[in-house]
């Protein structure tokens, strides 16, 4: 049987969901085993166990919330030195990539990115050309390193409680050298983009970024909605990254994706089309977008929106 | 303060890419300098104009083209250029490829700042700057929003998933870079003229000291398939009943 190892992110005491998505699968492919680094690790290791780690390995300390990379690394490659596990896997988180990417150097082992399905301790696959490719990868040594991205897998609580052994590491002065020393993070309201089941998006069709307000207003009156958006109006800056659906972005699935002033690129596809139905809106009826949509509607977003937006509130009642 | 930064050549974007067997096909078609790479060498260029002193060398593995793809970053204003080409990096994962661009930045000089992007247009591995900062046994500050060089440290705003932390980080050091970190110059008339005098050393594997071990590459493209396609639905045009159809639909998918 194969022991595969997953790294838990944890920030502020919370622990990644992407994790326990990883547990889940890792579950179907062998005996699971967690990392997790940083303040409430110890307390995180429960849940993980719930959702099928046996064992988990978990240290409180500090200094992985403080210091970039490097510690968790040097922890890490101790516990696989005295381990040997045949697989390790990571969310494609900013924490996790860059430790991750880091360990792949240290242990001479290969990392494969972006994956989407892992079939054994030996194959997984990855979307490619903007997710129109699919391609089967066979990988060579041990331990292999996957950073799978969040939403390939759902996570299912198997019950269960994990041993917790705590790691122990000494981390050198020099492991300690990229340090944050202030944190600014905007608390999102409303539901969370990746698990609302309506997502309404916007793009640069929406001409403005004072008209993401009509998405706010829709997204209210639907109720158990959130607010998406392209690259190229976060770029403009309209809204935070923290709304970025795609590629570089979030991976959504909600049961209903609507498209305001969205043109389609690959890049964003590869974000949504997980999504169980598609509603597209653009002036254009040659859009790109319309080629994915269960309903498109040729129109100007900025005149359906208000009427949408009166035309829900009065069916809800 | 001398800064390396790793520019990737890939192929235009703008144009559909195709595939050449198993691999994206990179030769014979039009490339281009990394978009993503532009704002590392405009980085660069910033933080060695604030100085007053100091070289900015470019540092690319790929095909003989890639090439192209220094002399762009020359003509923006940097320094120098190293290619490293070898017919047996051709598809190499990012382990790989950070071995060797680390080998070849140990070879080109001492650095105070490695600058790359956050993730390649192409490939979107986002981890060979990582692994290579490892290899170089330096400190790393991915996804930077903002720069401020000072000396022996950087502070940098950080992207996160919810806003930014601000990491300070002693120098040397490995940085990526994220579109919007700055806004990449216009190569100018006399910069691509001067660009065509500018060292470009080539090297292989074998300048760099590594086996043929060190490149062995441990992952391979077993199978390709297309992607499963979505089908387009019904599309129709806003006569003013627009809303109250996907009103409808909305009722229908138990949204609303
Ligand atoms: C490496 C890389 C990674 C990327 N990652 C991402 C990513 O994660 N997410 C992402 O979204 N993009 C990503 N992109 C960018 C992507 O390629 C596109 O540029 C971007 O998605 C386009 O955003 P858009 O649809 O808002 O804008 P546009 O492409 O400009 O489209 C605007 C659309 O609005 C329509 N329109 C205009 N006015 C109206 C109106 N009044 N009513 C209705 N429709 C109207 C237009 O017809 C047009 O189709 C990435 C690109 C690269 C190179
Ligand atoms: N072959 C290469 N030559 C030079 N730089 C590269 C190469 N591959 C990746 N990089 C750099 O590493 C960054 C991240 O690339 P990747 O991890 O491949 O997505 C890119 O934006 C480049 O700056």
């Amino acid at each position: 049987m194969s022991t595969i190892w997953v790294y838990a992110e944890i920030h502020d005491g919370k622990l990644d969901p992407a994790s326990l998505e990883l547990v889940t699968k890792a579950k179907q492919l062998g005996d699971v085993e967690a990392v997790v680094l940083g303040s409430g690790a110890t307390e995180a290791a429960a849940t993980l166990g719930k959702y099928g780690a046996e064992i988990v390995y978990a240290s409180d300390d500090q200094v992985y919330d403080d210091f970039i990379a490097q510690p968790h690394v040097h922890a890490l490659a101790e516990l696989i030195g005295d381990n040997a596990p045949d697989m390790l896997l990571f969310a494609m988180n900013y924490d996790s990539r860059d430790i991750a990417g880091r360990l792949s150097a240290r242990l001479g082992s290969t990392l494969m990115s972006n994956v989407m399905e892992i079939e054994s301790v030996d194959r997984a696959k990855t979307a490619i050309i903007g997710g129109s490719i699919i391609v089967d990868v066979a990988l060579e040594g041990e331990p292999k390193i996957l950073l799978a991205r969040p939403k390939s897998f759902v996570a299912e609580e198997t019950g269960g409680e994990a041993t917790v052994v705590p790691v122990e590491a000494e981390i050198p002065e020099d492991a300690k050298k990229a340090k944050r020393v202030e944190r600014h993070e905007e608390a999102a309201t409303g539901p969370k983009l990746e698990d609302a089941p309506v997502v309404l998006s916007g793009g640069r069709g929406l001409q403005e970024p004072d008209n993401f307000k009509h998405l706010d207003e829709l997204a209210s009156a639907i109720g158990n909605a959130a607010v998406g958006a392209t690259r190229a109006v976060v770029d403009a800056g309209w809204v935070p990254y923290a709304y970025q659906i795609g590629q570089t972005g979030k991976t959504v699935k909600p049961s209903v994706y609507l498209a305001f002033g969205i043109s389609g690129a690959t890049q964003h596809i590869v974000g949504m089309k997980g999504s169980k139905r598609i509603i597209a809106i653009n002036k254009d009826e040659e859009a790109p977008i319309f080629q994915i949509s269960d309903l498109g509607v040729v129109g100007d977003a900025l005149k359906i929106l208000p009427q949408l937006i009166e035309e829900v509130k009065s069916r809800k009642g | 303060m001398n800064i390396a930064v790793c520019v990737k050549h890939i192929p235009d974007p703008n144009v559909p890419p195709e595939m050449d067997g198993k691999y994206l096909k990179r030769e014979g078609v039009q490339g281009v300098l990394d978009p993503g790479d532009e704002f590392g060498v405009e980085a660069a260029l910033q933080i060695k104009e604030a100085q007053g002193s100091g070289e900015v060398t470019l540092v690319s593995m790929g095909p003989a083209s890639a090439q192209e793809a220094i002399r762009r970053g020359l003509s923006m204003g940097a320094d120098k250029g190293v290619l490293i080409t070898d017919d047996k990096l051709k598809g190499s994962d990012a382990l790989v490829t950070a071995r060797v661009l680390a080998a070849a930045i140990k070879k080109a000089g001492e650095f105070d700042l490695i600058i790359a992007g956050v993730e390649s247009t192409d490939g979107y591995t986002g981890t060979m700057p990582a692994t290579l900062a490892e290899f170089l046994d330096l400190p790393q500050v991915t996804f930077a929003k903002t720069i401020e060089a000072g000396d022996g440290s950087v502070k940098v705003n950080r992207q996160t998933a919810e806003g930014y932390h601000v990491v300070e980080c002693a120098l040397p050091a490995v940085l990526t870079v994220t579109a919007g970190v700055n806004e990449p110059r216009y190569a100018s008339f006399k910069g691509i003229m001067a660009a065509k005098k500018k060292p470009l050393e080539n090297w292989s594997v074998a300048d760099l000291d590594l086996s043929d071990d060190d490149v062995a590459i441990k992952q391979d493209v077993a199978e390709q398939t297309p992607a499963e396609e979505r089908k387009a639905g019904e599309v129709i045009t806003d006569d003013g009943t627009a809303a109250a159809k996907i009103a409808d639909f909305l009722q229908e998918a138990k949204v609303i």
